[in-house]
């Protein structure tokens, strides 16, 4: 399907071929359905929220629901305000979230849309019922990525909802940054096994992962509700997950309320996973109990019995900084090496963190932060791997270079596990480690000629 | 109250009221509204019905000039197959960046286009400008004549920015756009006994089984629009000699330019279940009047229902009584499955569409039973309330439909642009009997609870329905 890609690169100046990132909006909306009760709405045009919707659709396969402000030809020349406010006033009526988070959409961040001011005008002329809040993050689609809508969105939390009283509670907060509602789920089951409060936002488990209980629940159980981003104000510390998506809420909470924060990178593998069971003991001022120390050890011994398949393993892979960040780190500790490692988010400073952690096995290791899959796959062509990581996307790259392909990231459209196993943790590391075995034995198995398979590996 | 768990605790919107009807209330219905602002609509915009209808011309080039949201999302997400070149699978996306949007996009979109074109040797290239290129003033339409003018390969603009409307209105872009390339082609060799395929985008491959039914009666099909669609047959399809429309919806204006520009004369089509498709090939040998083209039409059709007859029995027995529900994109198809799933003993209780327009829901009203609950735009709550008042087996709709069918412990069939298997003509019929008796009958809502309390409520008297499924009791 590929076949018309070359290995001879190409400059070029303007244009993006196969994307490895995709619009911010869609991230805010994430983060939105991570909250309690809470009805994302896309001001703008109805294709860009009927769009994040279905693709938030097709990674969760849960229903997401989000309203729009219904741009028509008129409000892209005269503004959004007319359609936010009768917005507003539908769905509190209608849909009775407890709390609205506006995102905006390329068209009305050129069309400049004053949203602050529209939601100050829509509680004075009593749109918003008593005790219910609307709150708003520009997410202008031409600047950064989906990561960035999301922390635009993470701090927007903080920005609107976050108060101290004045009096410092015993809980620890922790913004999980972008990952699977199972990754918050196993998140918080570290937490509780180290024994540590804590209040989690967003949490979208329970909320895109829910049972089936035979019913249409609008807003299904699961997410961090208002009380909670308000109570977030008074916790002793703030653990931020993923610096992309998490510092800038961190930091609002630092700036707003004085809640000192601590940034790590996302708990995949073993050093990131230790830093982050490290933090949360320091956090709670307990011991590390044996039970996880035995996760730890498992997920150390599963390496070790692997690592004469994964040492000096050529890894290509793309996705969002944070994921990559962490992941690459783990294949760094498991012995491979990362050939090649690309996001389509811009960052330059990204870029020198990943050198410098691919220096270790790999100092000549492609870095690029800004660019797309077309390039990844032609580089491939000129520097050969032996396996492929990244979403959904780049199946058609490993499907045409006849090579294993391990799927992690966001959007995986054609594969469920996400959905139910986490990343993160020391179990999430056993389930990357047995998903990259996995798909090398698969394919010797497949593809090895008779008298070089073997039975046991 | 926002958990469905009574039908009657949810509302309608009330601007939306009299976008909801049930046969035999006697009421007024309103549809071609633009979508409330605040309700959760399950439409998309014009550039997304742009982008469906021209998508499938796989030799063409497909470049969205706009931000890199709009392109992404719709990136290789349609089952439309192409037996050739597979180039329009690609992401082609100028990525609009702050410096473009204020300062225009004009210089990139050049840029990218002559790189683009330099380098794939498109046989013609789309330009969709999504909302913001309009509003930052870009002249896509000069931009596009001077790249045509420097390489020679037609770049068409397709003005369908999202705020225009309704999928619709990106359906009529489109139709300009391929329009452009129509009556530029050589027309040497057309049969006298030939048709366009309009509205037809070979999802799964149906094209293929569709084109076969017409060259075996000897009418040729000169193209496909745009079902694994060529730009150069698109050139020259201004001599087919008829044009049969299927899915209205997307290609009326196409047909109408046809046959204003050519005089090619239309009939509307469908080919979903055996009577529309035996009808859809009759009604061409019907037109050119050759008697011996309707002899072996009739023959063709005899010779496919005696084959595929049989098998839909067997699917019939087990779904006999079943009540659906569809939601689907365009009103010609709920027609269809209304028709087809009657014809599979089942009852059609709740029919809504994202696009229909008043003609349309007039014919809904009139092919539908009583009872039957008719909506425009729908939103999830509504259509889960329907779904449980209506104590439906069956939903058949799209993506953002399928998780709220089976939270529901509602069958679903897809029969949007995702569906994997062909559903049309007298095959595809089969395929979709087989997709409906297996995810209504699936073993695993003997675990969902409502059909489980459904079960206690109503237990299925044996022997009436032999092969009926356990748990799916109804
Ligand atoms: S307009 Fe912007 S927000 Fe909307 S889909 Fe396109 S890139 Fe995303
Ligand atoms: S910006 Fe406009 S064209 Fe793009 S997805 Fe949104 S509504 Fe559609």
């Amino acid at each position: 399907m590929l076949e018309g890609t070359t290995a001879e690169i190409r400059e070029r100046k303007a244009l993006r071929i196969n994307p490895a990132k995709t619009c911010q909006p869609i991230g805010a909306m994430y983060a939105a359905l991570g909250i309690n009760k809470c009805m994302p709405h896309s001001h703008g045009s109805q294709g860009c929220c009927a769009y994040h919707r279905s693709q938030l659709t097709r990674h969760h396969k849960d229903p997401v629901v989000a309203t729009t402000s219904s741009f028509t030809e008129g409000a892209s020349v005269f503004g959004g305000m007319a359609n936010l406010k009768t917005a507003l006033s539908n769905i509190f009526n209608i849909y009775e979230p407890d709390i609205v988070a506006v995102h905006t959409t390329c068209l009305s961040e050129v069309i400049g849309d004053d949203i602050p001011m529209i939601i100050k005008k829509s509680a004075e002329d009593g749109i918003i019922p008593e005790g219910k809040v609307v709150i708003h993050t520009n997410t202008p689609s031409f600047a950064g990525s989906h990561v960035t809508g999301f922390s635009n969105q993470c701090a927007a939390f903080v920005k609107y909802l976050a108060e101290s009283s004045g009096e410092t509670k015993n809980v620890l907060n922790i913004f999980p940054g972008w990952v699977e509602p199972a990754d918050m789920r196993e998140m918080k089951r570290l937490a509780e096994m180290v024994g540590v409060e804590y209040i989690m936002a967003p949490d979208t488990s329970d909320v895109l992962d829910s049972p089936h209980d035979g019913k249409y629940h609008m807003y299904p159980d699961g997410g961090t509700t208002v009380a909670q981003l308000k109570a977030m104000g008074d916790s002793f510390l703030t653990l931020a997950l993923g610096p992309l998506a998490s510092t800038a809420a961190a930091t609002e909470l630092e700036k707003k309320c004085k809640v000192p924060n601590k940034v790590l990178e996302l708990p995949i593998g073993v050093k990131a996973t230790d830093e982050f069971v490290n933090a949360l003991r320091l956090a709670g001022d307990t011991a590390v109990p044996a039970d996880l120390e035995k996760e730890r050890g498992r997920l150390v011994d599963m390496i070790s019995d692997m690592s004469q398949y994964l040492h000096n393993l050529k890894i290509a892979i793309f996705g969002d900084p944070d994921h990559l960040t962490s992941m690459v780190s783990f294949l760094v500790e498991m012995g491979a090496k990362p050939m090649i490692v690309i996001t389509g988010t811009p960052g330059k400073k990204w870029e020198a963190k990943m050198k410098e952690i691919c220096s270790e096995t790999n100092p000549e290791a492609e870095i690029l932060a800004f660019s797309d899959i077309h390039y990844m796959h032609q580089w491939i062509k000129n520097n050969p791997v032996d396996l492929i990581m990244g979403n959904t996307y780049g199946k058609y790259v490993a499907r045409t270079e006849k090579l294993p392909y391990v799927r992690f990231g966001f959007p995986i459209l054609d594969r469920v596990g996400h959905r139910a196993f986490p990343s993160v943790g020391y179990t999430g590391g056993m389930r990357i480690l047995e998903k990259i075995t996995d798909a090398l034995f698969d394919q010797r198995d497949r593809e090895d000629p008779d008298h070089e398979v073997e039975l046991v590996l | 109250m926002n958990s469905v768990n009574t039908p009657s605790s949810i509302r309608v919107l009330d601007e939306r009221s009299d976008q909801v009807w049930t046969k035999g209330s006697g009421k007024e219905f309103v549809c071609d509204k633009k979508s409330a602002a605040g309700s959760v609509t399950q439409r998309a915009c014009a550039f997304c019905g742009s982008r469906v209808v021209l998508y499938p011309i796989a030799d063409a080039l497909h470049i969205v000039h706009g931000p890199i949201g709009c392109a992404v999302y719709n990136w290789d997400i349609r089952g439309s197959l192409s037996s050739g070149s597979q180039l329009n699978r690609n992401s082609f996306s100028t990525d609009l960046a702050e410096k473009e949007v204020i300062f225009g996009g004009e210089k990139k979109l050049k840029a990218s286009l002559l790189e683009l074109i330099n380098f794939y040797q498109p046989k013609a290239a789309f330009v969709y400008s999504t909302c913001i290129v309009g509003l930052i003033g870009d002249d896509v339409g000069a931009v596009c004549k001077q790249v045509t003018k420097e390489t020679g390969i037609d770049c068409i603009p397709v003005d369908s920015p999202g705020f225009k409307g309704t999928k619709k209105s990106g359906y009529q872009a489109a139709c300009e756009a391929a329009y452009k390339l129509v009556g530029t082609g050589d027309t040497n060799g057309i049969s006298k006994y030939s048709i366009n395929l309009l509205g037809e985008f070979n999802i799964a491959g149906e094209a293929w089984m569709i084109r076969k039914y017409y060259e075996k009666i000897g009418i040729q099909v000169v193209s496909t629009i745009t079902g694994d669609g060529r730009v150069d047959d698109l050139r020259r399809c201004h001599g087919a000699k008829l044009n049969l429309v299927q899915c209205s919806g997307s290609m009326t204006h196409l047909s109408k330019l046809l046959k204003d520009d050519y005089g090619i004369p239309m009939e509307r089509v469908s080919f979903f279940g055996f009577e529309d498709t035996a009808r859809a090939i009759y009604a061409a040998a019907e037109h050119f009047g050759d008697p011996e083209l309707m002899r072996r039409a009739e023959e063709l059709v005899r010779d496919e229902i005696s084959k595929y007859a049989p098998k839909l029995k067997e699917y019939k027995k087990r779904l006999k009584g079943k009540k659906a529900a569809l939601y689907v994109g365009g009103a010609f198809k709920a027609f269809s499955l209304v028709l087809a799933l009657r014809s599979l003993g089942m009852q059609t209780v709740l029919a809504g569409t994202q696009t229909g327009s008043a003609e349309d829901y007039e014919q809904l009203k009139e092919i539908c039973d009583p009872g039957t609950v008719i909506v425009d735009d729908s939103n999830p709550l509504e259509l889960a309330k329907f779904v449980l008042e209506k104590d439906v087996d069956l939903f058949i709709g799209g993506v953002k439909e399928r998780p709220i069918a089976f939270k529901l412990g509602v069958a679903f069939c897809d029969h949007n642009h995702e569906r994997k298997i062909p559903l049309a003509g007298f095959e595809g019929m089969v395929h979709f009997a087989e997709e409906v008796a297996n995810s209504a009958c699936s073993p695993i809502w003997k675990y969902a609870p409502r059909r489980q309390a459904k079960a206690l409520r109503l237990p299925e008297p044996e022997p009436t329905a032999p092969l009926a499924c356990e748990g799916g009791a109804a």
